[in-house]
């Protein structure tokens, strides 16, 4: 398993995983899809950690409970971020993040 | 050397990031959320491939079966404005947007290929026992916490998008 693919192939996945969530992040309009694009950095973050655990510290089980502790608290995220979506909706009738500039100075 | 772990290996990989490509490419925001649950299955994959299967079992239960879904709901609660193909999905800088995450894609792989050494080590045979016990062992305050934090996001969540 270690032998057959490189740690950097992995790293490699995940720094593209990464920076393709960075992008719909910031190009997106609409805000749900804002929200993906963070969920995909998310992930990328995730396959790094357990990426590292299975190649440096494979007895140490740090890496998974970080994993864990990061699909919880994107699960709280995302449950988070489309309620707000779903109220800005009710009370504007829009979800696009350039048209919600309430707070813009 | 196994050339079939490396294809499989290659296979799930496209896979991830052919879904991440049609996320931030798709016409309609639904057809993100769908493309969305490809890469959502294939990270499960990458943990099958780094014999991780519980965080594997955890990404399809909640990634594809609790937040893809939670996702789509929510664009079809909000479907009116930007539903329609025609409407643009990208915001006037997304060149910019563009050159930053190329940028941040070479500076990372530059960084992560070097000349790292693996372990000889192998995961513990029942990995998900001593996961387990990482949980209620070292881990025992940051796993109560998470846990509190979760039950309060969703309460709120229930508040929030409450009439």
């Amino acid at each position: 398993m270690v032998e057959s693919v490189p740690l950097g192939a992995y790293l490699v996945v995940a720094a593209a995983l990464f920076a393709i969530g960075l992008y719909g992040a910031l190009a997106r309009r609409h805000a749900i899809a804002i929200l993906m694009g963070v969920e995909l950095m998310l992930n990328a973050v995730n396959v790094n950690l357990v990426a590292f655990w299975r190649y440096l510290s494979p007895a140490n089980m740090s890496g998974q409970v970080f994993a864990t502790f990061i699909i919880a608290l994107a699960a709280a995220e995302a449950a988070i971020g489309l309620a707000l979506f779903i109220a800005i909706y009710r009370s504007r009738d829009t979800v696009s993040v350039e048209e919600v500039n309430l707070m813009k100075w | 050397m196994n050339v079939f772990l490396t294809s499989i290996f290659v296979i799930v990989s496209v896979i991830t990031l052919v879904g991440a490509l049609g996320v931030v490419m798709a016409r309609t925001v639904f057809a993100s959320g769908l493309w969305l649950i490809l890469s959502f299955a294939g990270v499960a994959g990458l943990y099958v491939l780094l014999e991780a299967p519980f965080l594997a079992a955890a990404q399809i239960l909640i990634y594809v079966g609790a937040v893809a879904v939670l996702i789509l709901f929510a664009v079809m609660l909000t479907r009116r404005v930007m539903g329609d193909p025609g409407v643009s999905q990208n915001n006037s800088q997304w060149g910019a947007a563009a050159v930053v995450a190329a940028l941040m894609f070479i500076v990372l792989s530059l960084t992560s290929v070097q000349n790292w050494r693996p372990s000889t080590e192998s995961p513990p045979l029942l990995a998900v026992n001593a996961l387990g016990e990482a949980f209620l062992g070292p881990y025992l305050l940051p796993f109560e916490i998470v846990s509190v934090v979760l039950l309060v996001a969703l309460v709120g969540a229930i508040i929030l998008a409450r009439e």
